[in-house]
Formats: C-alpha cells, structure tokens, sequence
C-alpha cells in the first residue's frame, strides 16, 4: 500500500508541477464545455425562405405571412423567379425554394385543393427532414385557418360530416425536455467526452513516455508488484478526472441549467467505476506500444470511436445492427446512456443496473488485461 | 536551396524508416471513414411504443393493429394497464413512445364525441423526438381517415429534395466525415514533429545550421503533404465506391481543394509544434484543440445556421467549416470554383498566417 501510495505521490507531482498540461486537465476542458455546448444542437430554425410566388393573391401573400412569422423561417425573398431561385440554392443563401404556382387561390376556392412546389436543399444536415415537416404544418394550419373564408358553402357539409365521422382527440406531451432544449441532451454528452478524453490521453501516453525515457527500468527493478504499479498509476488519474467531472458537472448546472432530476451520489458512483475502465483501457495502451506518438495514434482512433459510436451525439437506435453491437463494446455508450438517464430521466439504480454491470466488467477485465500486459513486458 | 533539399532528405527518410507509423497514417484514415460513415445517422426507425390500455376495446384493438403492423417504423415493447408503469419503461429506454388509451374509447367513438388520446414522447433528444410525434400522429390521422373523417381545405405540397434526394445520412456525412478525419490526422503528423527534435534535442543541430526558421517549417510540412494527399484521393475514391457519394462536380478540383485544405492542417500542427516544448502537451493540443471543435464547429454534424451568432463567427477560423462546405459543394450540388472561389481564398489565407506564424515563433525560440 504504501508504495502504491508512494508511486502514485510521484505522479501528481509530475502533473501538478507542469503549468500546461495542469491547463490542459482544467481550464481548456471548461472553456470547451462552455462553448461548445451552444454549438451543439441540430434545433433547425431561421432557415433561409425563398418564395416564388406566381399566384400574388392575398392568399398567397398570406401563406408567405405565416412562414416568417413561425419563427422556423426567414423569408429572404418574397417575390423571386424560378432562375434565381436556382442560384439562390446553388450558392447556399437559401436552404429552401417555395413556389406558389399561378391559380393557387382560384384551385382552392373551386376545387377546395391546391397544390404547392417545396425544395429543400437537402444537402445541409439532418435539418432537410425537419424543415419538410415545419413547412407541412404550417400549411395544414393555414388551410384550416382559411376554410370558412374561401369555401364558405361547403364548410357547413363538412362540418356536419365531420361532426358524425369519428375524431380522436390527440394530447402531445413531450417527456423529460418539454421545452425541447438541445443543452439538456447535449451538456451532459459533452461532459462525458471531454472527461473521457482527458483520462484516455493522460493514461495512454503515460507509461509510453516512462519507457522512451527510459524511467520505466528503474520503476522495473524495485520490488513494487504489477499490480501495485498499474493501480498506482490509476490513483491520480482517477482522481484529477473525478475532480474533472464534478467542476464539470457544476458549470453545466449553473451556466446551462441542466436539470440533475436523479441521486447525485449514485452518479457519481457510476463515474467512478467508469472512469476506472476507461484508464484500465488508457493504461493498456500504454504497455501495449513503445512511443508516445504510437501512443497518440491508439489513443486517437480509441477516441473517435468513443466519438462517434457511443450514441453521444447521434442516437445509438438510428444506427445499423453491425454498429451498434460494436458500440455495447465502448464503455462511453453505457455510461452516457446511464448519465442521461439518471440526470434527465431520474432513473434510479434498479433501471441502470444491466449498463452499470457492463461497465464493472468492464473495468475489472481492462485492469486485469493492462496487469497482464505490463508483466509481460518487464519480464 | 541545397539546404532545405537536405532537409527534405531527411525528413523522407524520417518517414520511410518507420513503416509502423506511415502505415497507420495512411491507413487510419480510410478505416475510419468506412467505419463511420455507416456508424453517424439520424435516421428514426423502430421506434419501440408502449401502450396503456386501461380497458381494451374493438377501436383500441384497432389502433394498437395499425402501431402494430406498421412494418418497421414502430415496435410495441410493452402493453401495460396503468400509466404509472410509464415511468420505469421510458428510463430504462424500452419505450420511447407512449400511446395511452382512456376507458370508453370505441363508446365515445360510437357515439360521435372525440375520443381523447395521450401521446408522451422521450423528448431528451428533441429531434428524435419530434420525428417521433410525427410518425405517432400519422397514424393515428391514416386511422381516422379509414374511418371516414375529411377536412375542408388541402393544401398539398409536393416536396423535393435536392441535392440528396433520398435524404441518406451517410450523403450528408462522408464528405464531413472526409474533412474530420482528414484534419486531425493531418494536425497530428506535424504536431510532434518539432517538439520530438527538442525533446531529443537534436533541435540544436538544426539551429546551428544555416537553415531559415522558414525553411525548417517547409522542411517538415512538404513531406506530409505527400502522404496526407494520399489519404485524400484513397478517401475520395472510398466515397464513391463503397458509399456511392456521388462526385456531381469535377474530381480534380475536389483533390487540388483537398490538398489545400491538408496543408492548412499541417500548419496548424506545425504552428502547435513550435510553440510547445514537450511532446505531451503538443498531443494533447492536438487531440483537444482540434478534435472537438472540428467536430462541433465545422458543420459537419451540427447545422451552423443554428448556433448563436457569436459561434458562428467563432466557427469562421475552423478550417473544416471551409472544406466541409467545398467539399459537400462539389460532391453533391456539382458546383464548381466559380461559387467556391471565397472558401478557396479563405483556406489559403489560413495557410499562409498559419505557417507564417510557425516560422516566427520558431524564430523567437532561437534567441
């Protein structure tokens, strides 16, 4: 224990004394969980409106009324032509192109139907998608708003069939984010990987750069065990990402209102265990190859698929079959998934418990994997 | 001149000796763009519904067949008879929907009142949950429609979409995806490059010769810009085989724009590489500095549109922003330089302060 102690001493001098990365381990990630935070969000508003209208009736003009007032669209273009329409879409300025063909009102007023040309540039994101189903419901709305004025005759009809045909009455209620805040989803996410990231790139390159120094010979020939080396130098790792995750926790609260709905105790536990299986993971790298560079190099396809596969960013259901057996192997997708649930959904153990096992296995085989590694080389 | 050939010399040799890592620069790249380019997607399907029949009638039958045999956009996880059970379901994540049925709903129906119908929708993340909603109320309206209700007024847009018409995830993503990858292996090449020589010291043998700061800066960028140009054409030629992105535009403007932009990347390792001093704190300024924010801030995943204005012109100085337009531009809308030409411009202006920067704090570090 006590060499343990003392081997792990060694290593928070080494970190403490160091002015940058001490930078590095605190104040950068901060900085970026605050700024990156407000980028991250795929809420899809002010997209750029270009009207073609060929009708210029007051039905038309007031069609174009309610696409700028949604608050989804900014129309910057209320009377354009077809040509220009094009160019507008080619060079980016707009992201969607409505035309009002020329008898709009005369179809609707006669025949009760009318049709409408949208295009979406559907280049730009997961936004295309949204942005059809905005437009759709501006539309339905407004042809219900319009209904008694231009078809007075025949809304009696279909009141009256209306009134006879069965409706379900539909109530909409949007769970855990009723006001649909993309910070909620994403702050804790971010928190996550930037956590990750540091643990992942402090462990990886740690014993990497012991060995191309050459320290790693003299650690070799005291009488300290694997076991104690490799959990010596988890300790301080450990303990500055804790310390990472709760500050960060702290700022997503105060400057993001992130809601904290479950036990925070629990959380915490969780973060723990996690963070043991991610530096288990860093460490293992570490006795697995000789440089640092080789190091980074794991290290950055390791972080691209914690990325990128875990369901941080894109959900994990949205992905083929093949990936996402490949993300239950990731422990970031368990532990966002049970961050999400216990800060969002204030989910308790009893629902956490299959990814929480995960992530206890998890932790105990890399540990065990990086011991073993370690051995093999000293020997 | 003969001076910065010789430093060339040594850098390929630098490069070519050490098969291990020029394998995996090469490599590593186009594993992850084939790996990642089917992982990102933000298609909804399956989505799994649960239903609360209190007292399951003929209608509420019927409504629970049609979420039943949906084929693939829904999947009834549970059917529970009182809402309080909700809870736990949508924490552990078996149900993202909730359909909840009142007692009485084929009597109400019957009788021609509405018949109320609770939708709860896990909106944790809002997109999904608002494609959610949609698909829920399409059939319950394709439902209703069956039974014979009509509206006065259609408006009936016909939608189209250009540029990706089939809306596929991977068409949106790749070339992003191509310009993320590129970049943080381009940054990390050079990244080491000057603080491994410092760390070594065989810095000392390049400052006393009669090399240039400028010269040395060159001296390390060409030879990567070798071998990340590789990585762009075998990307560029992945995009179109194995994701059949189509090339609408011309593919030698697409590789000359890729060039650019791996120069820009390089520098910017380079610039990271001559203001550090140890080969740990230039990785992991490396790793953080660029990692996230092209991620974040390039458009490659997230819409620019929707940030707040301050970030956008924060996301002005990331290089991906730039290439990530160019590259969807030429790729998907078949645009050529003559609506390009600004990012262009842009990309090179960045290379040129880029590097000129490295060759001034390089300078600084002689003195």
């Amino acid at each position: 224990m006590r060499r343990i102690l003392a081997l792990a001493r060694a290593e928070v001098l080494h970190v403490t004394r160091d002015r940058a990365t001490l930078a590095q381990i605190f104040i950068v990630p901060i900085m970026q969980l605050l700024v990156l935070s407000n980028a991250a969000t795929f809420e899809v508003r002010d997209t750029a409106a270009y009207v073609v209208d060929q009708d210029r009736s007051a039905t038309s003009r007031g069609l174009v009324e309610r696409f700028a007032a949604s608050g989804h669209f900014r129309v910057i273009e209320r009377a354009g032509s077809p040509a220009r329409a094009n160019q507008a879409l080619l060079g980016g300025e707009a992201t969607v192109v409505l035309t009002i063909p020329a008898d709009f009102e005369a179809l609707l007023v006669r025949t009760g139907a009318a049709p409408l040309q949208i295009v979406v540039n559907a280049e730009k994101g997961s936004a295309a998608g949204i942005v059809q189903s905005y437009a759709a419901r501006i539309l339905s709305a407004y042809a219900v708003e319009i209904a008694p004025e231009l078809r007075p005759h025949s809304i009696g009809g279909a009141g009256a069939r209306a009134r006879s045909a069965p409706r379900v009455d539909v109530h909409v209620r949007h769970w855990y984010n009723p006001t649909l805040n993309y910070k909620h989803y994403m702050v804790p996410g971010i928190l996550v990987s930037l956590v990750t990231m540091i643990a992942t790139l402090l462990s990886a390159q740690n014993i990497a750069r012991e060995k191309e120094l050459g320290t790693l010979e003299q650690l070799n020939v005291t009488p300290i065990t694997r076991g104690q080396f490799i959990t010596a130098k988890l300790l301080p790792f450990w303990g500055l990402a804790m310390m990472d995750f709760a500050i960060g926790l702290t700022v997503g609260w105060l400057f993001f209102d992130i809601p904290i709905r479950g036990s925070l105790p629990l959380l915490f536990a969780v973060a723990a265990v996690y963070l043991t299986a991610v530096l288990a993971i860093g460490l293992w790298i570490s006795t697995l190859v000789d440089t640092q560079q080789q190091a980074m190099f794991v290290t950055f396809f390791v972080m691209m698929i914690y990325l990128l596969m875990s369901g941080l960013f894109t959900p994990v259901d949205s992905m083929p079959p093949w990936v996402q057996v490949v993300s239950e192997f990731t422990p970031v997708r368990h532990f966002v998934a049970i961050s999400r649930a216990i800060l969002v959904k204030g989910a308790g153990l009893a629902e956490i418990a299959r990814p929480l096992a995960i992530l206890a296995g998890y932790a105990a085989v890399m540990w065990l994997l990086a011991i073993r590694q370690y051995s093999k080389r000293s020997a | 001149m003969r001076a910065l050939l010789a430093l060339l010399r040594k850098e390929l040799y630098h490069i070519r000796r050490d098969r291990r890592t020029l394998a995996v620069l090469v490599l590593m790249p186009i594993v992850q763009v084939i790996l990642f380019g089917f992982a990102i997607s933000t298609d909804v399907k399956n989505v799994r519904i649960a239903i609360v029949d209190p007292a399951p009638d003929s209608e509420t039958q019927a409504l629970r067949h049609r979420f039943a045999s949906t084929g693939g956009t829904f999947q009834v996880t549970a059917v529970v008879p009182r809402t309080s059970h909700l809870e736990s379901l949508f924490q552990r994540g078996t149900a993202q929907a909730a359909v909840v049925f009142e007692p009485g709903f084929a009597t109400r129906l019957g009788q021609g009142l509405p018949a109320p119908l609770l939708v709860i929708v896990d909106a944790t993340e809002p997109n999904t949950g608002s494609a959610i909603q949609n698909y829920v109320l399409a059939v319950v309206s394709a439902y209703e429609r069956e039974r014979g209700a009509s509206s006065p007024l259609r408006i009936v847009p016909a939608v189209q979409m250009r540029f990706n018409p089939t809306r596929e995830s991977k068409h949106l993503f790749v070339p992003g995806l191509m310009a993320f990858v590129l970049t943080i292996i381009s940054a990390l090449m050079t990244a080491i490059s000057l603080t491994r020589e410092k760390e070594t010291g065989t810095i000392e043998a390049l400052l006393v010769s009669p090399l240039h700061p400028w010269q040395i800066v060159v001296g390390k960028v060409v030879p990567y810009l070798g071998v990340g140009f590789v990585s762009v054409i075998a990307v560029v030629v992945e995009a179109r085989l194995i994701f059949d992105v189509p090339v609408r535009g011309s593919v030698w403007l697409l590789l000359a724009e890729g060039l650019l932009f791996i120069l820009v990347s390089l520098s910017i390792g380079i610039l990271i590489s001559a203001r550090t001093s140890s080969q740990r704190v230039a990785m992991m300024a490396a790793l953080v500095g660029t990692m996230l924010p092209t991620m974040l801030l390039s458009g490659f995943m997230f819409p620019l549109d929707s940030m707040p204005r301050p970030l956008q012109l924060v996301a002005q100085v990331v290089p991906a922003r730039w290439f990530v337009e160019i590259a969807r531009s030429i790729m998907l809308k078949g645009v050529g330089l003559e609506f390009l030409w600004q990012e262009t411009l842009v990309l090179a202006a960045m290379a040129l302060v880029l590097l000129t920067m490295s060759a001034r704090s390089f300078h600084a570090r002689l003195e």
